[in-house]
């Protein structure tokens, strides 16, 4: 008797990203509304940041229900039912729950249950993680449809009076569906990290030392020179290398859509690209703040929504943060 | 080629103007980066990055805090030229 042969996965030769939604906190955070616990002004904090507000949720509006409503948009915009959802991927740092995940949860409340759902934690390159492996599960032929979402409620992880980083952060969440596509819609993806730099983006203290009284709430902190450094001049050479493996060259952008980590990172780094003035930078931090896994979805969806560029371009997205941890592609807008 | 100190104050200012608008001439070594020439963390960064780059020196992330004036900035630059 022959030895029957595995059956295996039939590949899908390309993916794309069919659609985009969105959700942002609920509340508009001015610079003079938090200024005053770390000393500050809006003339300083728009200076260094360029952030003008941020959007952060009130304590009713759960990180959970914002990435719902961005799911739920991008369901609808990719006119698919969420029964062929073959994966939820939910990238997250401020999930409040050890397990389970907050991807589970999600995968039920979009009616994409039973689907197979997991949280990355990428920090703010979580977004970009969650495309790489969405596009890899899609063209391996594991799911026929991917839920990617990057959501944040960081409020939550916040304290007013530091000087480092609290002051930038906003909550929100974008969601992408990926599927598969005739033609290549998301190209290699370039992504890394470096634990040697593991404590420059971090919390001030583990959960451990909260519980035994030996520290107060964990909040999050950054080394901003070190930081500033990695993400301007290491994350050019991470974006000049996803160019190249996806094959084009900076004039054939449409848009470069960067975490939204700060604008005077944004702007320096699409300065080391040398990008021609045809191609839009978005700026989404100015009236969003920091959202980490959520900023480039909804950066993206801001660009889409405001017509500064269409359906079928390119687009760099590169992701960047705690980790340290990084990750790049080029998409075709949906 | 090693850069002498001029070499290197002289540079350092086209760097700090080209960042900042700052004139060279007030790039002078008993300057203050902060407090007289009121240049920012990220502004500091940027020029720091530059001057590697112009003088082909190493400077490290935990160096940067201690190169409190142009000139802490130009005899680093000097000496670790090697």
């Amino acid at each position: 008797m022959s030895k029957p042969v595995l059956n295996q996965y039939d590949v899908v030769k390309y993916s794309r990203i069919y659609a985009i939604g969105a959700a942002r906190g609920d509340l508009t955070v001015t610079n003079d509304d938090i200024a005053g616990p770390i000393d500050s002004s809006d003339e300083w904090i728009r200076q260094r940041t360029g952030i003008v507000t941020r959007r952060r949720a009130s304590k009713n509006l759960s990180l959970m229900d914002m990435a719902v409503a961005a799911s739920n948009e991008a369901i609808a915009k990719a006119g698919i039912d969420p029964k062929d959802i073959g994966a939820v991927i939910f990238s997250t740092i401020t999930h409040p729950f050890q397990t389970p995940s907050a991807a589970a949860l999600l995968a039920d409340k979009v009616g994409a249950n039973p689907a197979p759902a997991y949280d990355v934690s990428a920090a703010c390159a979580g977004y970009c993680y969650g495309i790489a492996q969405a596009d890899a599960l899609v063209r391996s032929g594991m799911a026929k449809y991917v839920l990617v979402v990057g959501g944040e409620k960081l409020s939550d992880f916040i304290d007013p009076t530091d000087r480092s980083i609290s002051f930038l952060l906003g909550d929100g969440a974008g969601a992408a569906i990926v599927g598969p596509s005739d033609e290549p819609g998301i190209s290699p993806t370039v992504w890394g990290s470096d634990g040697s730099h593991w404590d420059a983006v971090s919390m001030t203290s583990s959960l451990l030392d909260f519980r035994d009284g030996d520290a107060s709430w964990p909040t999050l902190r950054q080394e901003g020179q070190t930081v500033f450094r990695w993400a301007v001049w290491e994350m050019a050479k991470t974006a000049r290398k996803a160019l190249e493996v996806a094959g084009i060259q900076p004039e054939d952008l449409s848009a470069l859509v960067t975490h939204q980590a700060n604008i005077r990172i944004i702007d320096e780094l699409a300065k080391q690209l040398k990008l021609p003035e045809s191609v839009v930078v978005a700026r989404d931090i100015v009236y969003t703040g920091n959202t980490s896994a959520a900023s480039i979805p909804l950066a993206m969806h801001a660009l889409l929504e405001s017509g500064e560029v269409r359906s079928g371009g390119y687009a760099l997205e590169i992701g960047f943060g705690a980790g340290l941890a990084f990750g790049a592609q080029v998409v075709v807008l949906p | 080629m090693a850069f002498s100190q001029s070499d290197v104050l002289a540079g350092l200012a086209e760097i700090v103007n080209e960042e900042t608008g700052i004139a060279t001439e007030s790039v002078q070594l008993e300057k203050s980066f902060t407090d007289d020439l009121d240049i920012d963390s990220i502004s500091m960064m940027t020029i720091v990055v530059n001057a590697e780059d112009k003088f082909g020196v190493k400077i490290p992330d935990e160096e940067v805090k201690n190169l409190i004036t142009v000139g802490d900035a130009v005899n680093f630059i000097v000496s670790a030229q090697g």
